[in-house]
């Protein structure tokens, strides 16, 4: 004999939309309340000697469209192969190229492991204005064994073709110097087509080690 | 009459591992859902104490490679005193004392309420070279000064099961001190460290925590 399923329309709570069903406050009978929360996990990519780690939208199961009106990428632990090599960032804007234009401001606070200097400034070399080339996000990684970088990036709205697209990023690193170094980046892709691509890479050489993870906050 | 219970295997859904049971976007089906990507494990709340500890397998907390980034959130905490910052140290697992070595960073913007006086600077005094003492993370909050005066912010923690690469951090935090000025207040750094870091302390520089919540959440990589 087959089994009586029970259906949506089982139990004693009303059914409501996208809602999971747990119990209420009193434990006393059920609640469809429960929401999954607003930070997905969507994409984690793992550096073993990469040229670049690369998110792009319907690829490898990647979301990087109108799902979500923000994405966070996080950084955990990226280790260059080459010491004192520069991490970077760029988009793609349509096509395949990841050249969309930017203008971005950069600044950091810094100090040395041996306490001789302790600054907070805006950085001009690590800015751009309606440049298409990549922006950097820390400059002179170390690549000491024990060096490594971690960090995110918020990027807002990629989908619109109304507005430009706003990023925020804050990484903390270390330089090949043993200078710590609290990174701060933003900016816009100043386009109207939608960025369905984002790609990290080193200066020069590979990324060695470290995870990139993308979620999309709902 | 026996009550009847339904099993795993009872609904019109097929049963998948670690998923919840909600209903669909149309509500006329089953589906399955998750929990979301970013997990509360610990609420801490003050009430009159000295310190604040977040360690790995003691009540409840996780601090391990179950998650690759922890995040605390500190909402409303109110100092005993008057002028004082809350601080934060590490211990490395199977290490005893919160005295982990770190380098850090340190900078602040500041307004008075009188409108009269704004900043934006480094800090010099509440930075670390391989210190290993406790790292300021708010700026010198008011207490008895005022019922109402306290600070909120967040600390991010990557990779503190890490034994290969430093623990790196970043913090911001908005107070008000007990000057009646707003201050955010920003620091980074690392656990200059290749062991694992699992217990975190919060404590005021003086005095106790007399109120206000410490959160740790989990973010997931999978």
């Amino acid at each position: 004999m087959a089994l009586s399923k029970l259906t949506y329309n089982s139990l004693n709570v009303t059914p409501t939309a996208s809602k999971g069903i747990g119990f209420d406050s009193g434990a006393d009978d059920l609640a469809a309340t429960f929401s999954g929360g607003s930070m997905t996990f969507i994409k984690k990519l793992t550096a073993s000697s990469s040229d670049a780690l690369t998110f792009v939208d319907g690829t490898s199961d990647v979301v990087l469209d109108d799902t979500y009106k923000e994405y966070l990428f996080t950084f955990k632990s990226i280790h260059p192969q080459t010491d004192e090599r520069h991490f970077q960032v760029n988009f793609r804007d349509g096509g395949s190229a990841y050249d969309a234009t930017k203008t971005t401001t950069n600044f950091q606070a810094y100090h040395n492991e041996d306490d001789t200097t302790g600054v907070l400034g805006y950085e001009p070399a690590e800015d751009l204005a309606q440049s298409t080339g990549v922006q950097e996000l820390v400059t002179y990684q170390g690549s000491d064994s024990d060096q490594a970088l971690s960090g995110y990036l918020h990027l807002f709205d990629p989908s619109s073709t109304t507005f430009v697209k706003h990023f925020l990023v804050r990484i903390s690193t270390v330089q090949g110097s043993d200078r710590l170094k609290d990174v701060y980046t933003a900016g816009y892709c100043n386009v109207t087509a939608a960025i369905d691509g984002v790609q990290f890479s080193m200066s020069s050489g590979n990324i060695d080690a470290g995870d990139i993870c993308l979620y999309g906050i709902s | 009459m026996a009550l009847t219970k339904y099993n795993y295997n009872s609904f019109d859904i097929t049963p998948v591992a670690s998923k919840a049971l909600a209903f669909n976007s149309d509500a006329d089906g089953f589906t399955t859902a998750t929990e979301g990507d970013m997990v509360l494990i610990k609420t801490l709340t003050a009430s009159s104490d000295s310190t604040l500890e977040f360690e790995d397998g003691t009540d409840d907390v996780v601090l391990d490679n179950t998650y690759p980034i922890y995040l605390f959130k500190f909402i409303n905490i109110h100092p005993s005193g008057d002028g004082v910052r809350l601080q934060f140290q590490g211990n490395a697992a199977g290490g005893s004392g919160y005295n982990e070595t770190m380098t850090t960073t340190s900078f602040r913007a500041f307004h008075n309420e009188a409108g009269t006086d704004a900043d934006l600077q480094y800090v010099t005094g509440t930075d670390q070279a391989q210190g290993t003492g406790f790292q300021d993370i708010t700026d010198y909050g008011g207490g008895s000064g005022g019922a109402d005066e306290c600070a909120s912010g967040e600390l991010w923690l990557f990779d503190p099961s890490s034994t290969t690469f430093i623990k790196h951090f970043m913090a911001s935090a908005s107070t008000y001190l007990n000057s009646d000025y707003q201050s955010q207040k920003y620091h980074a750094g690392y656990f200059n460290t290749t062991s694992a870091i699992d217990e975190i302390q919060f404590k005021f520089d003086s005095g106790n925590i007399d109120s206000g919540t410490i959160k740790l959440y989990g973010i997931k990589d999978s």
